[in-house]
C-alpha cells in the first residue's frame, strides 16, 4: 500500500467518523448513551489493546510499552490539544507558546509538592491550574491587544521566557531540575507507582472526560459562541455588543487552565522535570496536534493529540528518519484535509429544538 | 415620529492625518422616524456611521445619545446602550448558522459567562432560550426562518443581507443604522426591503439609513439629510431635498437620474 493510499484511508476514515457522529445525532437519547458508554469503556480498557489479534498489530508502540506511550505522551497531548483548541480554535488566537503554561502547571506542582514544601499531588494539582490560569491573564492583559503574527511573536516569546527562567532561577531548581515530585494519592487497589503505570492513565483518561464535558458546556454557550464569533470577525462580533478583550482574556485563561492541568499530570507521572521538558518544539507539537486533528472541532483535536503522540512512538522502528517521517505525514495531511482530519462543523442542530412554526414565515 | 431627539451628533469633525473626512457635521435623529442619510462616494456617510459607533473617536464634537454622551464608550458599550448597525460590505460570522449569528447579537443584553456556563445554572439555561427563541422571531420577521440552521456563508445574497439587519435588531437596539441595505438588490427586492424597513418602525424602532438608491431613499425616509464632502449642505424633507439645487449639483445631478 502506497503512502498517499495509506493516508486516503486515514481520511476517509476521517470522513466517517465524522459521518458517524452526525448519524449519531438523529438516533434517540437511549441509543446514544449506550454508545457512549461502549465507547468510553473501551477507551479505558486501552492499556490492554495491544493484546487484541489485528488491532494490537495497528497500535503498538515497538521498544516502548504501550501503557506508558498512552500516560506519558497520549494522555498529556489529549489535554493540551483540548485547551489549546479553546485559544486556536474556537477564539481563533495564535498562540505559539503554550509549552509556558504547561511549563507553570508542572513547575507549580514541583515546587509545592518537592521543592520548597510538601504538599500532597492532590492539593498541588488545583493550585497549578490556578496559577496557570492567572499565568493567562498575566499574559493576556497587555498582549491580547494585538492580532495575529504580532500575537504569536509575543506569545512565542512567553513559552521561551518560562524555560529560560526556570533554567536561570536557583529557586525554580534551575537546569538540574526538581526531583522527587509527588505522585497523586493511591485509591483502593489503584497505586500509583513506577512499577505500573495505568492508574496514571485512568486517572488522566477520567480528567479528560470531565474537561470534555465542562468545555462542551462552555462551546454550547453565549461563551462559546462570542469566541465563534471573535474568530470570524473580531469587529463584527464587537460592534454586536461582544466584549471582545474580555471573552479573548476568557479564552486564553480557559486554555491555561487546562494546559496547567495536564503540566501537574505529566510532573505528578514523571516524578523529575526540568527546563529541557519544556522546549519551543513542544509548543508546535501541540499547535500541530490542533491544526492536523481539526482546529475548532474538540473532538478532532484529541484525536491530532493522540496522532501526534501515538505516531512519534508508532514509527519509532524509523529511528532517525522519524522526524522525517512524522513532517510528510503532516504535509500529507494537510494537503488532502487542508481543515484537519476532523473539520470544525457548523452545528446544523441547534441547541434547543428548532421551534415548529418556522416554515410559516418562509417565503 | 416625535420631537424627543434620540441621537444628538454634534458638530463632528473627523480628520485622518490630513484628511477631514468629516468637518463640523451636525445631525439630530428624532425618536421613532426613518432618517436617510444620502451622498456621493466618499461624502462621510460611513464615516459618520463609524463614529456613532465607535469604532472611531471623532476629532472634535460629540456623540450624545438618549441624552447621555456616548462617544467615549467602547464599541461593545455603544451596542448596548441601544445603536446597532450593519455593514455596507457584508460581515457575518459566515461559518456560524444564520441563527447562531443572530444569538451573538441577542447575547449583548445576557450576562451569563463563564462560571454560569460551566454550572449551567438556571438563570443562564433561561437567557440561553430567551436568545434563541428571539433570535428565531427576528429570522421570521426578516422571512428567513427557513434557513436558520444553514451556515451564513452558504445562504444566498439576499438572505445574507436580511441577516445582518436580523443580527442588529438582535441587540434590542433604540436605533438601528442600516448601511446600504439595497446594495445589490433587483427592484422587487428592493420593493420588500421598502417594506421591511416600514416594519422595522413600526416596531419601535428608529432608523438610520444610508442608501444610495433614490427609490428606497426617498420613499423611506422621514427625513434626508445630504453630505458632501464632509459638510452637510441639506437637510429636510424628501421632496425638499430633491428640489434644492446644491443637492442636485452635489449628487443628483440631472432630475431624471433620481427617479
Amino acid at each position: 500500500m502506497s503512502l498517499s493510499e495509506s493516508l486516503r484511508s486515514v481520511t476517509s476514515g476521517a470522513r466517517s467518523v465524522s459521518r458517524l457522529g452526525e448519524a449519531l445525532g438523529n438516533q434517540s437519547r437511549s441509543v446514544r448513551w449506550s454508545f457512549g458508554a461502549i465507547c468510553i469503556l473501551a477507551l479505558y480498557l486501552l492499556p490492554w489493546w495491544p493484546n487484541v489479534p489485528v488491532l494490537g498489530w495497528i497500535v503498538e508502540t515497538p521498544g516502548t510499552s504501550f501503557p506508558s506511550v498512552l500516560t506519558d505522551q497520549v494522555v498529556i497531548f489529549v489535554l493540551v490539544a483540548l485547551g489549546l483548541n479553546v485559544v486556536v480554535g474556537l477564539a481563533g488566537l495564535l498562540d505559539l507558546g503554550y509549552v509556558g503554561f504547561y511549563a507553570v502547571g508542572a513547575y507549580t506542582v514541583a515546587i509545592l509538592s518537592s521543592q520548597h514544601a510538601n504538599l500532597p499531588w492532590l492539593l498541588c494539582m488545583p493550585i497549578a491550574v490556578l496559577v496557570s490560569m492567572l499565568a493567562g491573564v498575566i499574559l493576556g492583559t497587555p498582549t491580547l491587544r494585538l492580532r495575529g503574527d504580532y500575537l504569536a511573536i509575543v506569545t512565542l516569546g512567553f513559552g521561551e521566557i518560562i524555560r529560560i527562567t526556570a533554567n536561570n532561577v536557583e529557586w525554580l531548581g534551575d537546569s538540574r531540575g526538581i526531583s522527587n515530585i509527588a505522585t497523586p494519592p493511591s485509591i483502593g487497589p489503584l497505586k500509583f507507582t513506577v512499577l505500573d503505570v495505568k492508574p496514571y492513565f485512568f486517572l488522566g483518561l477520567t480528567t479528560i472526560l470531565i474537561v470534555i464535558f465542562l468545555l462542551r458546556r462552555l462551546e454550547n454557550s453565549r461563551v462559546g459562541r462570542s469566541w465563534n464569533a471573535i474568530r470570524e470577525d473580531e469587529d463584527a462580533a464587537e460592534l454586536m455588543g461582544v466584549n471582545t478583550f474580555k471573552f479573548k482574556l476568557w479564552a486564553f485563561a480557559i486554555g491555561a487552565a487546562v494546559g496547567g492541568l495536564a503540566g501537574a499530570h505529566y510532573a505528578g507521572k514523571v516524578g523529575f522535570i526540568s527546563p529541557d521538558n519544556f522546549p519551543l518544539q513542544l509548543s508546535i507539537l501541540f499547535l500541530a496536534a490542533v491544526v492536523l486533528g481539526g482546529s475548532g472541532n474538540m473532538y478532532g483535536a484529541i484525536l491530532g493529540g493522540v496522532m501526534v503522540a501515538w505516531l512519534q512512538e508508532r514509527f519509532r522502528n524509523f529511528t532517525d528518519k522519524r522526524v522525517l517521517v512524522f513532517g510528510i505525514a503532516l504535509v500529507l495531511v494537510m494537503v488532502f484535509r487542508p481543515e484537519g482530519l476532523l473539520p470544525r462543523r457548523v452545528r446544523t442542530k441547534s441547541p434547543m429544538k428548532p421551534a415548529s412554526d418556522g416554515q410559516e414565515v418562509a417565503q | 415620529m416625535t420631537n424627543e431627539v434620540l441621537l444628538d451628533f454634534n458638530n463632528v469633525t473627523m480628520q485622518f492625518g490630513g484628511v477631514t473626512a468629516l468637518s463640523d457635521v451636525s445631525v439630530k435623529i428624532f425618536r421613532g422616524e426613518i432618517l436617510g442619510l444620502i451622498g456621493p462616494n466618499g461624502a462621510g456617510k460611513t464615516t459618520c456611521f463609524n463614529v456613532m459607533t465607535g469604532v472611531y473617536q471623532p476629532t472634535h464634537g460629540s456623540v450624545v445619545f438618549n441624552g447621555s454622551d456616548i462617544t467615549k464608550l467602547k464599541r461593545f458599550q455603544i451596542t448596548q446602550s441601544g445603536i446597532a448597525r450593519t455593514f455596507q460590505n457584508i460581515r457575518l460570522f459566515s461559518e456560524m448558522t444564520a441563527v447562531e449569528n443572530v444569538m451573538v447579537g441577542a447575547d449583548a443584553r445576557k450576562t451569563s459567562s463563564i462560571p454560569a456556563a460551566l454550572l449551567r445554572t438556571k438563570h443562564q439555561r433561561a437567557e440561553e432560550k430567551e436568545s434563541y427563541d428571539r433570535s428565531m422571531e427576528l429570522l421570521a420577521l426578516m422571512g428567513i426562518a427557513d434557513r436558520a440552521s444553514d451556515a451564513a456563508r452558504n445562504l444566498p445574497y439576499g438572505y445574507q443581507r436580511r441577516l445582518e439587519i436580523a443580527r442588529a435588531l438582535a441587540t434590542e437596539p433604540e436605533l438601528v443604522c442600516l448601511d446600504e441595505p439595497a446594495a445589490g438588490f433587483n427592484p422587487a427586492e428592493k420593493q420588500q426591503l421598502n417594506e421591511l424597513i416600514f416594519a422595522i418602525r413600526d416596531r419601535g424602532y428608529t432608523v438610520l439609513l444610508i442608501e444610495h438608491d433614490m427609490s428606497v431613499v426617498m420613499n423611506v425616509s422621514d427625513r434626508v439629510v445630504v453630505l458632501d464632502f464632509g459638510k452637510k449642505i441639506a437637510e429636510g424633507l424628501p421632496s425638499e431635498v430633491r428640489s434644492n439645487p446644491d443637492v442636485i449639483a452635489a449628487y443628483l445631478g440631472v432630475p431624471d437620474d433620481a427617479a
